[in-house]
């Protein structure tokens, strides 16, 4: 046991760290380092420190290099996605010009026009039709300003409107696809039955204030009107102000909506709008409402905008026709719409929406313009 | 003492650690200089960015500038400016008056403050002194939807809730009238009154509202003499963007006050403001005509309003700013 227990003492001995090291080169590197840590501290500690350094700055960097590639590859995607983008779709919308029709204008007409719209994209798929109001103003300037393909117009173009688009090179081509009887409208309270159209005009001109003085309740005459980018603003002025100003105190509305809420909702209100804008869902005029009867003079006696035979014949004194416009002989597309607008089909729609269909002789300038 | 048995074992061993480092070194040094580069150029991006959005102002400031001055070569601005009639349609005489158009923009701006500012602050002062902080974390983002709501959905509001009330409260038939607007935009002016206000309230250090406390103040004391004081140029900051707010707003009051041209009389009158103007006539004024270059003074004029709201807006939440710094 003893001798063993020397033994043992000896052979640790023996196997000291240099044995180790010739037994195990592995050891040795071990122990050379923790040996190297001693001896050389500070270089040592340089180093871990550095590893440090480096471990992380490589770990920053490398998250930095993501980082900035990602950003600089979004930015570059999103460029390259964006130019993509627009070469695209105006090469659609190049390839589509024939096929895509803009219409632009009327605020009156925007309704029925998107019916007729939907009604021959139905019927003819392959042509995309886009209908936006803003007024017979913003319709003219756009088809002059080439940025539609059809003005619609509940007003006749002035004489200077077709002269500025003849200076753009637009020559602009009309055709009448439906008539619209102007209504005067009032609250459903209001015991008024008619009108003269110079006491419309005089009301609108602000020289009758109040219902009173047409034979009405005392009640101040609370105006609403359409905006100036309007056809019907400028209609109602050339034919019923008689080219005299507004009156400064009409409440100018966005739309014919708008002004049918107003009266709707106002006793001493009073409105005109396109005759397509007062009935409801179900083809009845809107509750609230009351459509008036307008003579053209003292003498003559008074229409209803929904008598139909009044405003073919032109007894309902402020019918008047709804234009579209295109820049000179509409393209096949366009002219696929026109004529399907002005044929039995279109006139249909244009009925079942509350307008007037157009007589023979608009029918046959309408097809001249055609051609 | 081990050297002696193996003498080149130090450099065997340091070998591969000098190298290790010296790479490491040189990795870090190329990478560090590529790096720099980069965020050289990520500047460059950024403030390319920000050079783009003032000379966007600048280049807005200069069109509104040389298309307005066109518009004086035919309108006096006497008569621009103080003529209380806008009729440049008109069959008869065209008149570029924009007084009551200025008259109109105001009106509606002073009275949805008077609406909005006391409601807003007290919901400010109510967030950051009365309420439960769950009940703040609830509120103050259901304020801030309020924001997004867009302004046609206020307009429409306006014409078919707001208007119908204020024709039978006042006994008026037409709602659409300068109230009207004032309580729209009192309603889209509010989440940035609460907002910011609320904020500079909460930045009022807490030392003051100590101190306030410990010298007997009650909590109603501390915040109307100490804590409304203190945040003072934030709340002022704060009405100021809300007014430029109101100002600056065309869809509701185009929709909801009735844009009559007539000189405004009162709150229950209908009137017609500087931006409702430019919305309805710019988009069939014929191009190059003195209607034109008159609907750009107008841009002009507002412009100019803004700016200076907007400038004092921000002059007082610096102030604020700073001193929390």
């Amino acid at each position: 046991m003893r001798t063993d227990r020397v033994n043992q003492k000896m052979v640790q001995r023996a196997f000291s760290r240099e044995d180790n090291l010739a037994l195990f080169p592995s050891y040795g590197l071990l122990v050379s380092r923790k040996e190297k840590m001693g001896q050389r501290k500070s270089s040592e500690h340089i180093f871990f420190i550095d590893r440090i350094l480096n471990k992380n700055s490589k770990k920053g960097v490398r998250k930095m290099k993501l980082f900035s590639k990602n950003l600089l590859s979004i930015i570059l995607v999103s460029f390259l996605a964006f130019v993509g983008f627009i070469t695209f779709t105006s090469g659609v919308l190049e390839a589509q010009r024939g096929k895509m029709i803009q219409i632009k204008g009327s605020d009156t007409m925007v309704n029925l026009l998107q019916i007729l719209a939907e009604e021959y994209m139905n019927r003819y798929p392959g042509t995309a039709i886009a209908v936006l109001g803003g007024g017979s103003g913003t319709g003219i300037a756009a088809l002059t300003n080439g940025t539609c393909d059809i003005a619609s117009t509940s007003r006749e173009w002035r004489q200077r409107e077709i002269d500025q688009a003849w200076e753009r090179g637009v020559r602009p081509r009309f055709f009448v696809i439906a008539i619209d009887g102007l209504s005067i409208i009032v609250n459903e309270k209001n015991p008024i039955e008619k009108l003269t159209m110079l006491q419309v005009g005089a009301m609108y001109r602000g020289e009758i204030r109040n219902w009173r003085d047409v034979g009405g309740p005392n009640l101040p005459i609370v105006l609403y009107g359409r905006q100036s980018n309007s056809g019907t603003y400028v209609f109602m002025q050339e034919h019923v102000l008689g080219n005299k100003n507004y009156s400064p105190d009409m409440r100018e509305m966005n739309g014919n909506a708008q002004i049918v809420e107003a009266v709707i909702q106002d006793e001493g209100g009073i409105g005109y709008v396109g005759v397509g804008y007062i009935y409801d869902d179900k083809g009845q005029i809107r509750k609230g409402l009351k459509v008036l009867n307008i003579a053209r003079d003292e003498k003559s006696s008074a229409f209803s905008p929904l008598d139909k035979a009044a405003v073919d014949n032109g007894n309902y004194p402020i019918a008047r026709p709804l234009y579209l416009a295109t820049n000179g002989k509409p393209n096949p597309a366009v002219a696929g719409f026109l004529s399907f607008i002005i044929g039995p089909e279109g006139q249909k729609i244009v009925e079942r929406e509350g307008f007037y269909p157009i007589s023979t002789k608009h029918r046959e300038q309408n097809e001249k313009n055609l051609k | 003492m081990e050297m002696r048995k193996y003498p080149d074992r130090e450099k065997h061993l340091s070998l591969p650690l000098t190298s290790e480092f010296d790479l490491a070194a040189r990795k870090v040094k190329r990478e560090r200089r590529f790096g720099l580069l980069k965020e050289e150029l990520i500047r460059l991006f950024f403030l390319a960015n920000g050079v783009l959005a003032i000379l966007v102002l600048i280049g807005i400031f200069a069109l509104l500038l040389l298309n307005t001055i066109p518009a004086f070569k035919e309108i006096s601005i006497k008569e621009f400016f103080t003529g209380r009639t806008w009729d440049p349609t008109s069959p008869e005489k065209p008149e570029y008056g924009i007084l009551s158009l200025i008259v109109s923009s105001a009106m509606v701006t002073v009275g949805a403050l008077v609406i909005a500012v006391p409601i807003g602050l007290g919901v400010a002062a109510y967030l950051s002194d009365v309420a439960h902080w769950r009940v703040r974390e609830i509120v103050k983002p259901i304020i801030e939807i309020l924001a997004g709501i867009p302004s046609v959905v206020v307009g429409f509001l306006g014409i078919v809730l707001f208007g119908p009330i204020i024709s039978r409260l006042f006994h008026v038939s037409s709602g659409l009238t300068a109230l009207n607007g004032s309580f729209l935009l009192a309603i889209m002016a509010l989440p940035t009154i609460i907002s910011i206000s609320e904020d500079s309230l909460k930045a009022v250090p807490l030392s003051y509202t100590e101190a306030s406390l410990a010298l007997g103040a009650s909590r109603w004391q501390t915040l109307i003499r100490v804590k409304f004081p203190a945040a003072l140029s934030g709340i002022i900051a704060a009405i100021m963007l809300g007014m430029g707010r109101a100002i600056g707003e065309t869809m509701t009051v185009l929709m909801a006050t009735g844009n009559a041209r007539s000189f405004p009389h009162g709150y229950l009158d209908s009137i017609r403001t500087l931006t409702a103007d430019i919305a309805i006539e710019l988009g069939e004024v014929p191009y190059y005509t003195t209607h034109y270059y008159a609907l750009f003074a107008i841009g002009f004029v507002l412009f100019l309003i803004t700016f200076v709201v907007n400038l004092i807006a921000d002059i007082m939440l610096n102030k604020y700013q700073q001193r929390e710094l």
